[in-house]
C-alpha cells in the first residue's frame, strides 16, 4: 500500500464571525476525514460556503486547523509549508499568482527561480507549457492586458511550472467561455497522462467533473456528504437528464414513454421536455419512442447540473 | 586504520554538508535576487508617476531651500555645523531619497493581507516577510533613477551644494542608502503590514507611521537642529537610520570613522526590525483568516 498524497483525520476549522455586536463561531470544516491516493483525480464539490476553499487552504498550509490532523505529500502543511510548496501547485480561480505589471514570460522566469529550476529544466518545462496551453502569442504581454481566458491559461502554467506531484484547482474554469474551458480540460487530461499528476479540484461546473474526475467528494456544511464515483452519485441522488424535443406538429403531452417523466410542454406541444433516468433507459431509446408519435425537428439533452446534484444530496441529509 | 577511515568519512560528510549549505545559499540568493529585479522592473512600468514624483520632490526641495537657507543665515551663516552649501546637500539628497525610502507607510503586502491575496504568497517556498521586503527594496532602487539622481542633479545645478571631501563617502553613502531603504521597508512591514494578521483595517497605523516617520527621519529639518531631548528621542527609533544617517554619510557631514559607526547602527536596526517582523509573522499565521473566499 502506497502512502496517501492527502490524508486528513478529524480536520476542523472554526472562524469567529462578528454578528452585530455578538461574536459567534462558525464551523467551516467539521471533522473531515479523507484519504486521497497518488494519481487520483478528485472533484470536490459543494455549495458556496460549504467549506471547500477552507479545506484547500488547510491542505496547503495557508490556514492553521483548529483541530485534527492533515498530511499532504507526506508533510505537515503548516510546519513544512515551504517544502510542501515545492510539491504542490495551486490555482485559485479568483486570485492571481502572476506579476500584474510584468510580461507573462517574466512571471514564469521569477517562478522558475523561486522553485530553483535549472536553466535546462526551466526551458524544457516552459516550452512544454507554452505549446500545450497555446500561450506563444501573449508571452510578451503584461498580465494586466490579458483576456480572462488567456490569464487562466497563464495561471495554470504558473502553478504547474515546477511539475508538482499534486495540483489543486479552486474553481479554475469560473467565468470562462466554452472553448476556453474545453482547452483547459484537455490540457489537464494530457498533463495527468504524461506526468501522473494527482488532481484535486473544486468547481460548480458539471463538465469539469465529468471530463476530469474519477472520484467525487461532496461537502455539506463542512462535513463529507458523499465519497464515490460520478455514476454512483447520480444513482444516489437519482439525478435525471432531460431530453428537450422540438416537434414538427403540435401533439398531446408525451406521457407514458417507459423510463421517462413528462416535465412540460410549450407552444401547444411543439416543444416538450422529458426527464429520464440514465440508469433505466438511454437518450436514443427515448428519442425512438418520441419519433413514433411525431417527427422530431431538433433536440437537446440537458445534463444534471452540479447545483442540482448538491441540492438533492443536501435535501436527503436534512 | 579503521579509525582513520572513520575520520575521513566524517570529514567527507562534513565537507558534503558544507557544499550543500553553499548550494542552498546560492539558490537562496538567486531567488531573492530575481524577486528584487522583479520589484525593480515592476516599478519601471510606472515611469510617468515617477516623473510626477520628481516634480513634487523638486518643488518641495525649493521650498525647503527657502526656509532652511533663511534659518542658517539668521543663525549667522552656520547652524549646528550646517552652512548654506551643506544644508543644500542635505535638502537635495533627502528629497531625492523620498521616492525610495518608505516614509509613507504603504506596502503591497499590507493590501495583500487585507484582501486575502497573501494566500498566494504562502503557497510559495519563500519566507513571506523576506519576499515582501525584497520586492519593496527592488521598487525603491528603481525609483533612484527617475527620482533620486535627477533630484540631486537639479539641486546641484540650480542651487549648488557641498560635496564630500573623502571619496570613501560616496561608497559608504551608497551602502548606507541601501540599508536605509531596507530598514524603511522592514519597519513598514513590522508596523503597518504585520498587524494586519490581527486587524482588518490598518490604515490608521499607516497614517500614524507617515506622520511620525518623516519628522523623526529628518525629512523636514535635520534632526541635529532639534532640541536635545527630541534629537535623543529620534535616535531611539529606526527613523534616522532611514534617511538622516545616509544623508550625513554621503554628504560628508560625518567623517569615515563616524560613518562606519552609523552603518553599524543601521545594521543593528535592520536586524532588530527584521527579527521582530519575523516573530509577528509567525505568530500572525495562526490568526490569518484569508478574506474573500
Amino acid at each position: 500500500m502506497t502512502e496517501p498524497i492527502i490524508e486528513t483525520t478529524g480536520l476542523t476549522r472554526e472562524f469567529k464571525v462578528r454578528d452585530g455586536l455578538k461574536r459567534r463561531t462558525v464551523l467551516a470544516v467539521d471533522d473531515l476525514t479523507l484519504r486521497i491516493e497518488p494519481g487520483e483525480a478528485v472533484g470536490y464539490i459543494g455549495a458556496n460556503g460549504a467549506g471547500k476553499s477552507t479545506t484547500i487552504k488547510m491542505l496547503t498550509g495557508i490556514l492553521v486547523p483548529t483541530q485534527g490532523s492533515v498530511t499532504t505529500c507526506g508533510l505537515r502543511p503548516v510546519q513544512d509549508r515551504r517544502r510542501l510548496a515545492r510539491q504542490v501547485g495551486v490555482v485559485f480561480g479568483q486570485r492571481s499568482q502572476l506579476w500584474w505589471d510584468l510580461p507573462v514570460r517574466e512571471s514564469f522566469r521569477i517562478l522558475a527561480a523561486i522553485h530553483d529550476l535549472s536553466a535546462a529544466a526551466e526551458k524544457e518545462r516552459t516550452d512544454e507549457l507554452v505549446e500545450r496551453l497555446e500561450m506563444a502569442e501573449f508571452l510578451g504581454t503584461p498580465v494586466r492586458q490579458l483576456s480572462l481566458g488567456q490569464r487562466m491559461r497563464a495561471e495554470m502554467a504558473a502553478a504547474l511550472l515546477h511539475s508538482p506531484r499534486l495540483v489543486i484547482l479552486d474553481e479554475p474554469t469560473i467565468g470562462l467561455d466554452v472553448l476556453s474551458k474545453q482547452r483547459l480540460r484537455e490540457f489537464l487530461v494530457a498533463e495527468r497522462r504524461t506526468h501522473g499528476t494527482t488532481l484535486l479540484l473544486t468547481t460548480h461546473d458539471m463538465g469539469d467533473v465529468e471530463r476530469l474526475c474519477d472520484r467525487i467528494l461532496v461537502i455539506d456544511r463542512g462535513r463529507l456528504a458523499y465519497d464515490g464515483d460520478l455514476p454512483g452519485l447520480s444513482r444516489t441522488v437519482g439525478a435525471e437528464r432531460v431530453l428537450v424535443v422540438d416537434l414538427a406538429e403540435s401533439i398531446e403531452d408525451l406521457t407514458g414513454i417507459p423510463g421517462t417523466r413528462h416535465l412540460g410542454s410549450e407552444g401547444h406541444g411543439l416543444r416538450q421536455r422529458l426527464a429520464f433516468d440514465a440508469e433505466a433507459t438511454t437518450a436514443a431509446r427515448v428519442l425512438a419512442s418520441v419519433s413514433e408519435r411525431a417527427e422530431v425537428l431538433d433536440l437537446t439533452v440537458e445534463e444534471p447540473d452540479i447545483e442540482d446534484v448538491v441540492r438533492r444530496i443536501y435535501a436527503a441529509r436534512r | 586504520m579503521k579509525a582513520s577511515f572513520g575520520r575521513t568519512g566524517r570529514n567527507l560528510a562534513r565537507g558534503a554538508g558544507r557544499l550543500r549549505l553553499l548550494f542552498l545559499m546560492r539558490g537562496t540568493i538567486r531567488v531573492y535576487w530575481r524577486i528584487l529585479v522583479a520589484g525593480f522592473r515592476r516599478q519601471s512600468a510606472y515611469l510617468l508617476a515617477a516623473f510626477g514624483g520628481l516634480v513634487a520632490n523638486t518643488t518641495f526641495g525649493l521650498l525647503k531651500v527657502a526656509i532652511l537657507f533663511a534659518t542658517v543665515r539668521a543663525a549667522g551663516g552656520e547652524l549646528q555645523g550646517y552652512d548654506v552649501a551643506l544644508m543644500s546637500t542635505y535638502i537635495w539628497v533627502s528629497q531625492g531619497l523620498l521616492g525610495s525610502v518608505n516614509l509613507f507607510g504603504r506596502i503591497d503586502i499590507a493590501d495583500r493581507i487585507k484582501d486575502g491575496d497573501v494566500a498566494v504568497d504562502f503557497l510559495r517556498p519563500l519566507d513571506v516577510q523576506a519576499a515582501a521586503i525584497t520586492t519593496e527594496v527592488g521598487k525603491s532602487l528603481f525609483n533612484l533613477i527617475p527620482r533620486g539622481i535627477p533630484s540631486v542633479l537639479i539641486g546641484g545645478l540650480v542651487v549648488g551644494m557641498a560635496l564630500p571631501d573623502h571619496p570613501a563617502s560616496y561608497l559608504l553613502g551608497a551602502v548606507s542608502i541601501l540599508l536605509g531603504i531596507a530598514i524603511s521597508a522592514a519597519t513598514v512591514y513590522l508596523v503597518v503590514a504585520a498587524p494586519g494578521f490581527w486587524l482588518v483595517e490598518t490604515r490608521g497605523l499607516q497614517i500614524l507611521y507617515m506622520v511620525v516617520s518623516g519628522f523623526l527621519a529628518g525629512l523636514f529639518v535635520p534632526i541635529w537642529i532639534f532640541p536635545k531631548w527630541l534629537e535623543m528621542l529620534a535616535q531611539a527609533t529606526p527613523f534616522p537610520s532611514m534617511m538622516m544617517y545616509p544623508v550625513d554619510i554621503i554628504s560628508g557631514r560625518v567623517d569615515v570613522t563616524e560613518s562606519l559607526v552609523l552603518l553599524a547602527v543601521q545594521l543593528a536596526w535592520l536586524a532588530g526590525v527584521g527579527a521582530l517582523g519575523q516573530v509577528l509573522t509567525r505568530a500572525g499565521r495562526r490568526h490569518l483568516e484569508v478574506q474573500g473566499g
